[in-house]
């Protein structure tokens, strides 16, 4: 439990350096927001006297304490595009970043980690040569490519998937929200015309991000389970007469997916990045795309905000990681 | 009484890159119940791939290319891998040296044991973790059940080779191979290990193979040993007999290095020469003949084993 | 020593033809990098509304995008701009990470600390959004682009040089060279930089693909390099709208060239680390 609090504690430094960043970043950011509401005819003194009303003129430490005063209350900013608080626009994005990104994760998983082990079980055969292609390949996919290129395939010659609008297309209202996601929430409703009509949407990207995310796992898969296979206490579980299901699954597996789950805070980097420039292909309202907007009209506070929930939620993404290693792995618990 | 295993020209052979190694050449040797057999050489003498061989252990590279090995009347060498995973671990079951390594990092010592017994034994999940307990006692462990719940790296490293004999043990085998048990551990430890071993041998009937590199350790716990070279079983023997009148040139090299029987084959670099190479085409019959002192014109034609004693077989042309 | 490493390349060229394969598109890359101003048959901002968002052809190999212009011209000269930024990144990174890790393994303390606090606050973001938010601060530019890129980018250098030259120091020839009365600084930059350096050109061969990438998604979302700029990154995004009503060709030619030039580059990043250093080979 000691353990436990200590790690809790250990995050305390990101946080606290990614608040710092993103001040530095508020600090520097073009478009200065004192001029963007003085409006273009400004004065010089108009401009000054916005910038005394917003605190602007005072020195880097003060603001920085109000900067930080103003986050610890949820205070992110007004949005000038939207003229609603960056916080309430970004929870209400983010439900659909999280499905998206989850649902990439879970494709990437399901397909990698099989293929990682058959690859490395079957050495030299052929899911070995798919292994080792997939992971060159697929390092090198734009991911943006990537999905327009699954969008013209299957929406426009085959006529498979709805086209790229976001998470429903325009008829259908989205669910009663429970959870934010549409797939949870519709079937909490029993509304399966709008589970089927989410999914569909759904697919393509998730896709798009799960081949980004498949080649990283696939490869750390492959690499941590030749090593336990290649480990003594496999020989000692062969020895023993245990059934190959006993030493590939319980005892080889289990070991390999530490360092795979160890990866999986370096997947995350990738995938909350690859996720922006998916949502934009595919008109996904979340929270990429909502910064992607913003970047384009200069408005500085969702932006900002934008950067600090990724980076909030890459902390908290990591501290996960950190806690399902502790679950797996009794060594790390100890430490 | 009948012997526990009975092994016969048993020959094994490992593909490689740069050729056929010819490992395994036809080794020959006896286990009867409750006795201790000594296999003694070099490291690369062939003393484990016995092991894995009889066992069903070795890699793709490797084969039997022919031979007999009997474990209570079943033949290994011609047994399905379904038919050897259910006699490992039951009928013969296997220790190794470095036993933290040996062991599941992340898997509890009484669950390690438990899947042995309910893969062999068929019992619950409820009735193997109490007979894992039991077996941690049987194997003198302080405290069984809250050491069942530890992990290996929690214990150290003698609790953790009495662990590997627990899981060897749980399920009463016939046959138990012990490689190199004891490296590793420090003097005391050994023999502790040494001394459970004997007790549940002993307890059991249980025959016991002990491959090791040091024939004082050798000396002082088996019965018999037999002494092998490049592959060859070259001189066996009861283990008064080999260390009071060793006749294969090599046995007595080795018992000269190490003089009072105490030392460690470590030492062994003072006998001239290598192991040959067992790749080669041209290998010569015998495989010490390029290191040997006494070697004949004779040592060209090919091998032969003979008993020059009862109970004392060897390999050589001019025996000493 | 560079006759067997030599020797080692050319093994590991017949052996691989794959990482032969990557040299030849690197040369072709290159090329195109260099000529293809001078090569591209139609100006690559000329438009003629006449002939806008026709399919490849004879003489537009590429088609023509929603104003007209060439595509194939466009994708030629745009190599320039994808690998100058790419290159120029990874050569800043290595000169700066490599330096920082450098020092911070050589003296340790503070100075380890401060370069340590710094990676581990780059490390704490996901990197792109970390890149997105660089260049948005400092402004739209292609500077600004290569600055993001190398930012990113830096905690690796860093920690490669850094676990380099520790080793080094631990092997016990920087006492050595200290005993025998050099300097510090000299010791490291001629004692310490050479050694690491195969390891980090790995490095950087390893990394030209990711900084193509990254570059090429800022672009695509609409920071740093602006339209009409031909830009591999811009270009995808202007043939997005244009993919669901089937002109493929505007985001295609563009994006598949982004792909193959990132594949060379993973692929020679590859094949050079098997020349260089082949135990991490996997």
């Amino acid at each position: 439990m000691r353990g436990l609090a200590l790690r809790l504690l250990g995050s305390l430094p990101a946080l606290v350096a990614v608040v710092i960043v993103t001040f530095i970043l508020t600090r520097v950011l073009p478009g200065d927001t004192a001029t963007y509401f003085a409006g273009p005819t400004a004065s010089a003194e108009s401009i000054a006297q916005i910038k005394a009303a917003l605190g602007l003129d005072r020195p880097l430490p003060e603001q920085f304490w109000n900067y930080t005063k103003a986050l610890v209350r949820g205070d992110l900013g007004m949005s000038l595009t939207t003229g609603q608080p960056v916080l309430k626009d970004l929870l209400a994005r983010l439900p659909a970043s999280a499905e998206l990104t989850l649902a990439g994760l879970l494709i990437a998983m399901g397909i990698a980690i099989p293929l990682g082990i058959l690859a490395a079980v079957k050495q030299g055969s052929l899911w070995d040569h798919a292994c080792r292609i997939i992971v060159t390949a697929g390092v090198s996919l734009p991911v943006f490519f990537t999905g327009l290129l699954l969008v013209y395939v299957f929406y426009f010659l085959l006529g498979w998937s709805p086209a790229p609008v976001g998470r429903l297309d325009a008829f259908a209202t989205a669910p009663p929200t429970w959870t934010g996601f549409y797939l949870i929430d519709a079937a909490i409703a029993g509304d399966w015309e709008t589970w089927r009509g989410a999914f569909a949407q759904l697919i393509l990207p998730a896709v798009t991000l799960g081949l980004f995310a498949l080649a990283p796992i696939a490869r750390i898969t492959r690499a941590s389970m030749l090593a336990v296979l290649g480990a003594e206490f496999i020989r000692t579980a062969r020895a023993s007469g245990l059934s190959s299901r006993t030493v590939i699954l319980t005892y080889a597996l289990r070991n390999a997916l530490l360092p795979v789950v160890t990866t999986l805070g370096m997947v995350f980097s990738f995938l909350l990045g690859a996720n922006v420039l998916v949502e934009k292909v595919f008109a996904w309202p979340g929270i990429g795309s909502y910064a992607v907007e913003a970047l384009i009209a200069s408005d500085g506070a969702p932006v900002q905000g934008f950067v600090l929930t990724m980076a909030i939620l890459y902390v908290l993404l990591n501290l996960t990681i950190d806690l399902v290693n502790r679950a797996l792995d009794p060594r790390a618990r100890q430490a | 009484m009948t012997n526990v295993l009975d092994v016969r020209d048993f020959s094994v052979e490992f593909r490689t890159r740069s050729g056929i190694v010819k490992a395994l050449d036809r080794v020959a040797f006896t286990v009867a119940p409750g006795e201790t057999l000594a296999l003694v050489g070099e490291s690369g003498s062939g003393k484990s791939v016995t092991a894995y061989a009889l066992l069903g252990l070795l890699d793709d590279a490797g084969r039997i290319t022919g031979g007999s090995a009997m474990l209570e009347g079943v033949e290994l060498t011609t047994a399905s891998p379904a038919t050897l995973s259910a006699i490992r671990g039951k009928r013969a079951a296997m220790i190794f040296q470095n036993p933290r390594a040996a062991l599941n990092p992340i898997r509890s010592v009484g669950q390690q044991i438990g899947d042995v017994l309910r893969r062999h034994a068929g019992l619950s999940a409820r009735a193997a973790a109490a007979g894992a307990v039991e077996m941690l006692r049987a194997v003198g462990i302080p405290d069984p059940a809250r050491r069942a719940a530890a992990y290996p790296f929690e214990l150290s490293g003698g609790m953790c080779q009495r662990v590997m004999i627990a899981i060897a043990v749980a399920t009463r085998p016939a046959l138990l191979i012990a490689d190199e048990p004891t490296t590793g551990l420090d003097v005391t430890t050994q023999a502790v290990v040494m001394d459970i071993m004997g007790r549940l041998a002993a307890e059991t009937g249980m025959a016991t193979i002990l491959i090791t590199h040091d024939l004082a350790l050798a000396a002082e716990r088996a019965g018999r040993i037999a002494v092998m070279h490049a592959g060859h079983i070259v001189e066996d023997a009861a283990t008064a007999t080999l260390l009071a009148n060793p006749r294969h040139p090599y046995t007595r090299r080795l018992l000269a290095a190490t003089p009072t029987a105490a030392g460690d084959l470590g030492d062994l670099r003072s006998i001239p020469g290598s192991l040959p190479d067992l790749r080669r085409a041209d290998l010569a019959p015998c495989r010490f003949a390029a290191r040997c002192d006494r070697r004949l014109p004779a040592c060209d034609q090919p091998l032969v084993w003979r008993d020059i004693a009862p109970h004392h077989r060897i390999a050589c042309g001019n025996p000493a | 020593m560079s006759d067997s490493t030599f020797a080692h390349a050319r093994h590991v060229v017949s052996e691989n033809p794959v990482t032969g394969f990557a040299l030849g598109l690197f040369v072709f890359f290159v090329l195109a990098a260099i000529f293809g101003p001078s090569l591209a048959p139609y100006d690559p901002l000329a438009s003629n509304t006449m002939r806008a968002l026709q399919p490849p052809s004879a003489q537009h190999w590429f088609g023509t995008d929603q104003i007209g212009r060439d595509i194939f011209s466009r994708v030629l000269v745009a190599t320039r701009l994808d690998l100058g930024i790419a290159a120029a990144s990874v050569a800043l990174v290595f000169a700066a990470g490599g330096f920082a890790g450098l020092v911070s393994g050589f003296f340790g303390g503070w100075v380890d600390l401060v370069i340590g606090r710094i990676t581990d606050t780059i490390m704490a973001f996901p990197l792109f959004v970390l890149a997105m938010a660089i260049v948005a601060a400092l402004g739209n530019t292609v500077p600004n682009i290569v600055l993001a890129t190398a930012i990113i980018n830096f905690p690796l250098y860093v920690r490669i040089a850094r676990a380099e030259t520790v080793q080094r120091r631990e092997a016990g020839f920087v006492d050595a060279a200290r005993i025998a009365g050099h300097r510090d600084m000299g010791v490291l930059l001629t004692q310490v930089a050479p050694n690491i350096m195969p390891i980090m050109v790995v490095q950087m061969s390893l990394t030209m693909g990711y900084a193509i990438l990254n570059a090429a998604g800022l672009s695509f979302i609409g920071l740093g390099v602006r339209a009409p700029t031909p830009e591999w990154g811009i270009m995808v995004a202007e043939g997005a709208s244009f993919i669901v009503s089937g002109e493929w060709w505007v985001a295609l030619f563009p994006g598949a060239t982004l792909m193959i030039a990132v594949f060379c580059f993973n692929l020679l990043g590859d094949g050079v680390r098997d020349i260089v250093d082949p135990r991490r080979r996997t």
